[in-house]
């Protein structure tokens, strides 16, 4: 480099703290930037929030609408461990009925990222997610009345080390979750309170990739910054099963825009079970990148705060 | 129901304007030779603009070739009142492949980073 070089003395040890420890939020795993997915948890702890996600659920089985906005803040603590925590608000429509709304059940998350292999473009994240008790509308909104433990394992891979005589497969990744549910209470008003099976991916296809990394092949902003995913996410009852436990889940294709500072999603929701909804549904999410809003403060961990 | 989605679904599209201007990661918007392109000659340099500015220190760009040789001239530089590109001057190539390797720091302090190839000659 020949520019300001006069500088460089004074600033290196603060760049180079940042450039090798507190600015990689954000899920990079070396030449791959994986976006924030909506069904699919997000391999990397990051300093991001998503404020809002409004969602239309597919119908219920009885005809009834509902009506979901959700709010997430996630905050690294250090560079590798980080916290979540999020609160949903839910407008409820049975038919006939009068409209019901409230709070939803409040959910946190510890996330500890196991490893990074930039190389290929894979990550690894271990997490304890917890929905408390009592903390929505148990009565009306059927939220729970018992805190449910949930170990995930997230991973991430990017396929930009495929062969170079398969260019246009380089810009594919995959995000994934598996977990499982423990309630803290078997039974809830007589129902059985099953554990469950979660599994979870999103399969994505990266402009942004095949354009920095691949081929030029033209693209200008906005469409140069679009990343077209499938989500699928299922749930499975492994105990403690009653008429009507089944497989629930949701096969949702969508797009997500992403910007220097924030990203758009929207999906369509499609229920692949009976029990799960029948009809379409959809949504839409505004996410927002802490750590490139405020690099120098909230947007690095909490513990380089004082450094 | 359907003034409540339209109120939220506007107020999201205008939360954007609201916000405070930032930079955020350095991404590559393009490149010449551009990205898996094929030139009929060598060209003198490989330039790399990006969608944010750069921290000179800590930003650097090489070429090498098939065998892994570097065929750059080492003198990587971000041009006076061009703080969002960077660019090396090259060496005469013969025909072949050619990987170009970047890794940049933003002024904000986000590195990033990124790999790809041109051939020179129809490769």
């Amino acid at each position: 480099m020949n520019r300001n070089r006069w500088g460089a003395g004074a600033l290196a040890p603060a760049f180079l703290f940042a450039a090798t420890s507190g600015a990689l939020a954000h899920g990079f795993a070396g030449d791959r930037f994986f976006p924030a997915t909506i069904l699919t948890d997000d391999p990397f702890v990051a300093d991001e929030m998503s404020l809002p996600t409004f969602t239309r659920s597919p119908n219920a089985a009885d005809g009834s609408q509902e009506y979901h906005l959700d709010v997430d803040l996630a905050k690294r603590l250090t560079p590798d461990f980080g916290i979540v925590i999020g609160r949903g608000w839910t407008y409820h429509q049975s038919p006939g009925m009068p409209a019901v709304t409230g709070f939803d059940a409040l959910h946190t998350a510890a996330q500890y990222q196991l490893f990074i292999d930039g190389p290929h473009e894979m990550l690894g994240l271990l997490g304890l997610n917890v929905t408390w008790a009592h903390t929505g509308r148990v009565q009306a909104l059927a939220a729970p009345d018992f805190t449910t433990l949930s170990p995930t394992f997230d991973f991430g891979k990017g396929f930009g080390d495929l062969p170079r005589s398969l260019p246009y497969l380089r810009p594919f990744a995959i995000t994934g979750n598996l977990g499982f549910d423990f309630p803290t209470k078997t039974e809830s008003a007589g129902t059985p309170n099953p554990d469950n099976f979660n599994y979870g991916f999103a399969f994505e296809y990266s402009l942004p990739y095949l354009q920095c990394c691949v081929k030029d092949i033209g693209l200008r902003p906005p469409f140069n910054q679009l990343i077209p995913l499938v989500e699928v996410a299922f749930s499975t009852p492994m105990n403690r099963t009653f008429a009507g436990a089944t497989t629930t889940g949701t096969v949702q294709p969508g797009i997500i825009w992403s910007g220097p500072y924030f990203q758009i999603a929207a999906e369509a929701i499609l229920p692949v079970t009976h029990a799960t909804g029948h009809g379409l549904g959809g949504l839409i999410q505004f996410h927002i990148y802490l750590d490139d809003l405020f690099p120098r403060s909230f947007g690095r961990p909490v513990s380089e705060w004082l450094q | 129901m359907n003034r409540i989605i339209l109120t939220l679904v506007a107020s999201m599209m205008a939360i954007p304007a609201a916000m405070p201007s930032a930079r955020g990661h350095a991404f590559l918007d393009h490149a010449t030779p551009a990205v898996g392109s094929a030139v009929p000659q060598s060209p003198p340099v490989v330039t790399l603009w990006f969608t944010q500015d750069l921290e000179p220190a800590f930003s650097n760009v090489t070429v090498t070739n098939d065998a892994g040789e570097r065929v750059d001239l080492g003198n990587a530089q971000i041009p006076a009142g061009s703080p969002a590109e960077l660019r090396i001057g090259l060496k005469a190539l013969p025909p072949g492949t050619y990987t170009v390797i970047w890794h940049v720091v933003s002024v904000d302090t986000h590195p990033t980073q990124g790999t790809f190839t041109f051939d020179v000659g129809g490769g």
